[in-house]
């Protein structure tokens, strides 16, 4: 067994699912069965997805932990390596490095009510805190969930939205920017900010976890403060661009926190020792 | 206490040399025109002892410009990868390290070795074994002694060597490793009392009084200080690639005709592209900010996460800076504050 720390896994593309306009996931099953037996992580942790001779790129572990076996991602089309990605087909090999960094404390949000608030492509690492928190429903008490994207189209995991709007056991409050809806459309229509202060969750016994572009962070902290919530309630991850994934390329520190050591979840608590350096 | 002084007598050295050089690869500072660099000798009548500091670092020894991390093959059908042979590493010696240089390893270390420890840096460093050479001079832009090391620090050397005027060198072995290499050769390591290291040292007086320099630095992170200093940098870079510390670091993919290799190579903060988002959002995106982070990366987060500095006070970046940027100057600033 290599001890060298760069090498990745060989994973193969099981299937993949298409998202909204450029936005694709993927199911990795690994190559070699005990590798992918042996491997482990927890929700939140993120991974180097690498396509040979294009180079590495940095995503979150979009499936639950409590479900082995494979691995998801879900990413937008946007640079070199996500374009490689997305020209590949079901049964290519890609390259998967990981899991690194720390976790969203999942264990200790047992007996609580756990409010979710998503925006655009930043619903990938939330979904696979929501599935590993549903696929232990009694653990918590409970469940929203706020989505919003900028159009219905750019909504992504269209059909776990459907299921998760029929289960009866979670709410769930679907949002498109103003403009962005269909004549079909049957659910909010505004920002997701605006769409939480107006659902007023209550703030008692309860964990905020936010995760959207800065604009949408920065707007929505304010309004869960509003409501009652703490900034050690209230949690969030970093994205910066990474290399190493270990604490040694230089790129993603926010002064002298390392968001791939460090993080990539952090409270809002947290957050708000940093310099502005995200 | 064990006397740490050996002698070693000048022909003696160019013995043992000729001896090393016909075990391992031998590298030591070398004349080429107005330069000295360090690079791999075949005799000992191509070294050269009358300089300041080489231009290069010997970081590259540990961490090369491009390192191959793994090759693999890839089409459609299918990929397969080629772990690096870390046993193909060669062992090498490198003569005449400056103490700064020696010290730098050091410190660079302690980033490779933060967990999980890079094996490829490791393997590296095992096998390469650093000779110090005290400095007898120093320049304008030498300030080693401002910041914990001086003209005869043995850290990071595994045997130190400093010249007397008789040509004669004051031997120190350092660590195990020194040991080792001179196993066979003890013979030419005589015991000798009343040496005295000191005369032969350089004097390089302190610049500015680092003491409370981690402190410091974080009192004027929200101040003009850094805008101010770096309004004229280019963010080209030459600081970080002669760095002895600089550890920053690329990862690409280079391939040709299905074949491949992933590597690792410098790169640096004072970059804009280094942290560049590839939605166009950059967190550090002025040359200030960018400038703060490489002093505060050296001055404050790596001694608080790794115990070390990330300067040992070698003044390259100021030597080779094409604005004149002075990174003593900017400290001095700072302790003053």
């Amino acid at each position: 067994m290599s001890n060298n720390i760069y090498l990745p896994y060989l994973v193969t593309i099981e299937k993949i699912t298409e998202e909204a306009p450029g936005v694709k996931t993927f199911r990795l099953k690994f190559n070699n069965e005990e590798e992918g037996l042996n491997f482990q992580f927890k929700t939140g942790q993120f991974a180097e997805y690498s396509v040979f001779g294009e180079g590495e790129s940095t995503f979150c572990i979009a499936s639950p932990h409590t479900r082995n076996g494979y691995v998801e991602c879900t990413f937008r089309q946007s640079g070199r390596v996500t374009t490689a990605l997305a020209n590949l087909e079901e049964g290519d090999v890609i390259g998967f490095r990981g899991p690194y960094g720390n976790t969203f404390p999942i264990d200790r949000w047992k007996g609580k009510n756990l409010v979710f608030i998503a925006g655009g492509i930043a619903l990938p690492p939330m979904r696979s805190v929501i599935w590993s928190c549903l696929d232990n429903r009694p653990d918590h008490n409970e469940i929203t969930i706020f989505y919003g994207a900028k159009t219905v189209s750019d909504l992504v995991y269209k059909h776990e939205l459907e299921e998760w709007k029929n289960r009866p056991d979670v709410n769930l409050y679907l949002t498109v920017d103003p403009g962005g809806q269909t004549a079909e459309w049957k659910g909010e229509v505004g920002f997701v900010p605006s769409v939480v202060e107006k659902a007023a969750p209550d703030s008692v016994n309860t964990i905020a976890i936010v995760c959207g572009p800065p604009i949408m962070i920065k707007n929505t902290f304010p309004v869960l403060k509003k409501l009652g919530f703490t900034d050690d309630n209230i949690f969030t991850t970093l994205e910066n661009r990474m290399k190493c994934g270990f604490g040694k390329c230089g790129r993603c520190n926010v002064g002298k926190t390392y968001v791939c050591k460090d993080g990539p979840v952090f409270t809002a608590a947290q957050l708000a020792k940093l310099p502005n350096e995200y | 206490m064990k006397n740490p002084f050996k002698l070693l007598r000048k022909a003696l050295y160019t013995q043992w040399i000729e001896k090393l050089l016909s075990t391992q690869q031998v590298y030591g500072p070398v004349q080429q025109g107005k330069r000295v660099n360090y690079r791999r000798i075949a005799s000992p009548a191509e070294l050269t002892d009358d300089f300041i500091i080489p231009e290069n670092s010997v970081k590259s020894f540990v961490f090369p410009r491009i390192e191959k991390l793994f090759s693999f093959t890839g089409n459609k059908e299918g990929v397969s990868i080629e772990d690096k042979n870390l046993e193909a590493i060669p062992y090498k010696v490198i003569l005449g390290v400056r103490p700064c240089d020696a010290y730098g390893i050091l410190n660079l270390g302690a980033i490779f070795g933060w967990n999980p420890a890079d094996p490829i840096f490791s393997k590296r460093l095992e096998r390469t074994t650093f000779i110090g050479s005290a400095c007898n001079k120093t320049d304008d832009y030498c300030f080693c002694s401002s910041i914990g090391g001086g003209p005869g620090n043995t850290q990071g050397s595994d045997i130190f060597l400093t010249k007397m005027e008789t040509g004669d060198y004051i031997a120190e072995i350092i660590t195990p490793k020194g040991e080792t290499l001179i196993a066979s050769d003890l013979e030419l390591f005589e015991e000798a009392t009343g040496l005295e290291k000191e005369k032969y040292l350089a004097v390089l007086p302190r610049r500015f009084d680092d003491s409370h320099m981690e402190e410091k630095i974080n009192v004027v992170f929200d101040t003009p200080i850094f805008d101010e200093y770096a309004l004229r940098c280019l963010g080209c870079s030459a600081c970080a690639y002669v760095c002895p510390v600089c550890g920053c670091f690329d990862i690409q993919d280079e391939t040709r005709g299905g074949k491949g290799q992933r590597i690792r190579c410098w790169d640096s903060c004072g970059s804009k592209l280094f942290t560049l988002h590839t939605s166009g959002h950059n967190p550090r995106n002025t040359q200030g900010v960018r400038w703060r982070q490489r002093l505060m990366h050296k001055f404050s987060y790596m001694p608080e996460r790794l115990g070390v500095r990330g300067c040992v006070g070698c003044g390259r970046c100021s030597r080779h800076c094409p604005v004149d940027m002075n990174i003593s100057e900017q400290l001095s600033l700072i302790s003053e504050c």
